[in-house]
């Protein structure tokens, strides 16, 4: 058993670190130049440095499979708040592409879309498929001469939506099909007559999420991706990559700090918080299922490289984060007090993560469809027999 | 990276669990808990144990032991908490573990090649008044000790007791000035004593403070363990239960209710294998990490298998309730679990003190 990386690792932190010296922070100084993050991101893949399981024809860096290093890298470029090279949802479209697109598709999208020159947003739920996605509705008809689709609908909870150019959808391409076996997979470019963003305001106040209304929208012919009629297939590889969740564990790390700051530095009845024994009780007690998620997530993706079954754990981070999180945050409240009411005070990052926390046990999969797929996937329960194809 | 057990630790888990599988039914707990007057152990099941090398796991290859670490004695103890074994393993390998690491030369030539056989049976004496588990509150002191201990794990089989007293760790041996009183104690597949030392003739450790933190550190990772074996046999129980039991025309476990009050059970334990491992690991390797890490796995883990087993019952209905079924085996176990070497609630108040909160 051995944690932690070994001094073998220290000369490639060293590097790491040299290299992002040189490149970040940029010499305009500029750090939300979208030219300067590009040019950040294509040095870093040029380097070995990103979208490391991606092959090279592909505009990737192609490198050896080694969690080591790969935790080096986003450490040192956390420590230097240089570009991540991550684009949440394209992070979810290239996994499908590798799987599922022509080698022509696979050449023309991957390469900007890792680039960052295509934003990708995700076309997938709409108001009345939720947790059902399959009874989704918007719906896509091929031209008379066959060379593109036209699609009609409306789509919704689309994170990104203003700053996307892109969006992977299903749409139903075969209305007499059963349920499942009418959906197919489509890449739609969203920069075009016909769509209509209409951004929602979050209980946050925030805008971060749109419905999009497709109105006539057009797609070549070629944008499918699989088969017509599968796409069902085609997205359970995306909802698998959403869902894997280990780079969860963290974000949930630094709210943690955060609390512990908080309960430093927030006076409760003349003293520190902290000093509070319920408060540092529940503290404590919020440390003890960080430390199972931290180390339980290290013994997963140890399993992972070395092929052993990882094990029921595998459906678990999602929900178990989310439960955290919201624990988290109503320890802040009790530390607060009556600053949880103040959205225009200073702890309104605290009011919002209190809102928030509540988002992740909707997002990508509710709590109850996660504890669905822990029930059948890790339990082995039998099927529910209300739901149709398998969770 | 390789947070794993290795192909020897998983063949030692392999061999103590066939072991348990052939020896340790439940049938037999069962018999154990029932035998009328004081609580007994196992005597069979634990030479089979000795015979395996069980206790020789953490002595040193010079004393006739194997020379491993706490990570191997771990996960044998998760083994005997999944099997809620009756044998005097807590007490013993503590005891054995005190002398590997503070005890004298002479006083390791003595005892550490018979602990490490069975062939002698040792105990730990932690515990004054009613939550005086740690040294702080140990008040028994001098070559001739007199004072009481509670929960002392077969005390009276024992031949050796490592006593914490106010002066560091001291052994008495059989036959010096002290007695044994059981405690009707709910889990009767570890039976516990009060002890009256009277005069008791003692052998003081030459060890120092650093070593009675490690011994308790230990303690707390192998109650976790043991905590996250019982945990896991119970959530496993309550699915398999949940797939037979048959209402209203169909297996329970086809109700959603019933099936996320499982999800829960399992939500609760299976992501405390990481913490429990890590708490041996940094037992073994990351001394400085070790004691915040031990009381976070002694706290996490007792609070998650006191309430699984709660569930456990909830989720068997009334054939949960009896004395017959294995509920209640684990739900005492638990419950002693919980309030040995001190509450979980002492051990968050522990972890935040060495956080430097």
């Amino acid at each position: 058993m051995e944690l932690g990386f070994g001094s073998a690792f220290d000369a490639f932190r060293e590097e790491v670190r040299e290299f992002i010296k040189g490149h970040w922070p940029p010499a305009d100084g500029n750090f939300k130049s979208h030219e300067n993050e590009r040019a950040f991101v294509i040095a870093a893949i040029e380097r070995g440095y990103m979208h490391r399981s991606i092959p090279k024809a592909y505009g990737g860096s192609e490198q050896p499979s080694d969690i080591v290093k790969a935790e080096i890298i986003r450490e040192e470029l956390t420590r230097a708040r240089a570009p991540s090279g991550r684009i949440p949802g394209n992070g979810l479209v290239v996994p499908t592409l590798l799987e599922w697109g022509t080698e022509e598709q696979k050449q023309k999208w991957i390469a900007p879309t890792l680039r960052g020159d295509i934003i990708w947003a995700q076309g997938f739920s709409e108001p009345n498929a939720g947790s059902d996605l399959a009874s989704l509705r918007t719906r896509a008809e091929l031209s008379a001469d066959g060379s593109k689709w036209i699609i009609n609908g409306q789509k919704i909870w689309t994170s990104h939506a203003h700053k996307a150019t892109h969006m992977f959808c299903l749409v139903r391409t075969e209305p007499d099909a059963a349920k499942h076996a009418g959906i197919s997979y489509i890449l739609v470019d969203i920069r075009q007559p016909g769509i209509t963003v209409r951004p929602l305001v979050q209980m946050t106040r925030q805008k971060e999420f749109s419905e999009v209304f497709f109105d006539n929208v057009e797609a070549s012919a070629d944008m499918l991706v699989g088969e017509r009629g599968k796409g069902w297939n085609v997205t359970r590889s995306t909802l698998k990559h959403e869902r894997s969740g280990i780079a969860t564990m963290t974000w949930s790390l630094s709210m943690f700090r955060d609390l512990v700051k908080l309960a430093k530095e927030v006076e409760y009845d003349g003293a520190p918080a902290i000093k509070n024994p319920r408060i540092r009780e529940e503290l404590a007690a919020i440390e003890g299922q960080l430390l199972s998620l931290t180390y339980s997530t290290y013994r997963a993706t140890s399993h992972d490289v070395h092929d052993r079954e990882i094990g029921s754990f595998q459906t678990m981070p999602k929900v178990y984060m989310t439960e955290l999180a919201g624990r988290i945050s109503k320890l802040a409240r009790d530390i607060v007090e009556n600053d949880f009411v103040d959205m225009g005070g200073e702890r309104l990052k605290w009011i919002e993560r209190f809102m928030i926390s509540l988002s992740m046990s909707i997002a990508g999969g509710t709590s109850n469809i996660q504890r669905n797929i822990i029930a059948e996937r890790s339990l082995g329960l039998p099927r529910d027999k209300t739901q149709g194809a398998p969770a | 990276m390789n947070f794993l057990l290795t192909e020897d630790q998983l063949a030692l888990v392999d061999s103590v669990t066939n072991l348990l599988r052939d020896k340790c039914d439940p049938l037999r707990v069962h018999k154990i808990f029932d035998t009328p007057g004081d609580a007994q152990f196992d005597a069979e099941l634990w030479s089979a144990l000795c015979a395996m090398g069980v206790p020789a796991i953490m002595v040193p290859e010079e004393h006739d032991g194997l020379g491993l670490e706490l990570v191997d004695l771990a996960i044998v103890a998760e083994a005997l908490g999944k099997a809620v074994a009756p044998v005097p393993f807590l007490g013993h390998a503590l005891a054995t573990l005190a002398i590997a690491l503070g005890g004298s030369d002479a006083q390791q030539g003595k005892w550490l090649p018979r602990l490490a056989s069975g062939e002698a049976l040792a105990t730990v004496a932690f515990c004054e008044g009613k939550s005086g588990w740690m040294p702080d509150a140990w008040t028994l002191s001098g070559p001739s000790l007199s004072g009481f201990k509670t929960l002392v794990p077969n005390a009276a089989e024992a031949d050796l007791i490592v006593v914490g007293t106010a002066d560091g760790l001291a052994l008495v041996e059989k036959g010096a000035a002290y007695s044994c009183v059981r405690i009707d104690s709910a889990d009767r597949t570890r039976p516990v004593d009060t002890v009256t030392f009277d005069g008791a003739a003692a052998d003081p450790m030459p060890g120092d403070a650093q070593v009675v933190t490690r011994l308790m550190d230990a303690a707390a990772v192998l109650l976790a363990a043991d905590c996250f074996g019982g945990a896991d046999h119970c959530v496993t129980m309550s699915v398999e239960y949940a797939k037979l039991r048959e209402q209203y025309g169909q297996p329970i476990a086809g109700f959603q209710g019933l099936r996320y009050q499982l999800v829960a059970m399992a939500l609760a334990t299976e992501p405390s294998r990481g913490l429990y491992w890590y708490a041996a690991h940094a037992w073994d390797a990351m001394p400085d990490k070790a004691s915040h890490a031990a009381s976070q796995a002694k706290a996490h883990l007792a609070d998650t298998y006191l309430q699984v087993t709660r569930d456990t019952v909830e989720a068997h209905g009334g054939i949960g309730f009896t004395w017959e079924h294995d509920t209640h085996l684990y739900m005492k176990r638990a419950m002693l679990n919980w309030a040995w070497l001190g509450s979980p609630s002492r051990h968050r108040l522990r972890a935040a003190d060495l956080a430097g909160w």
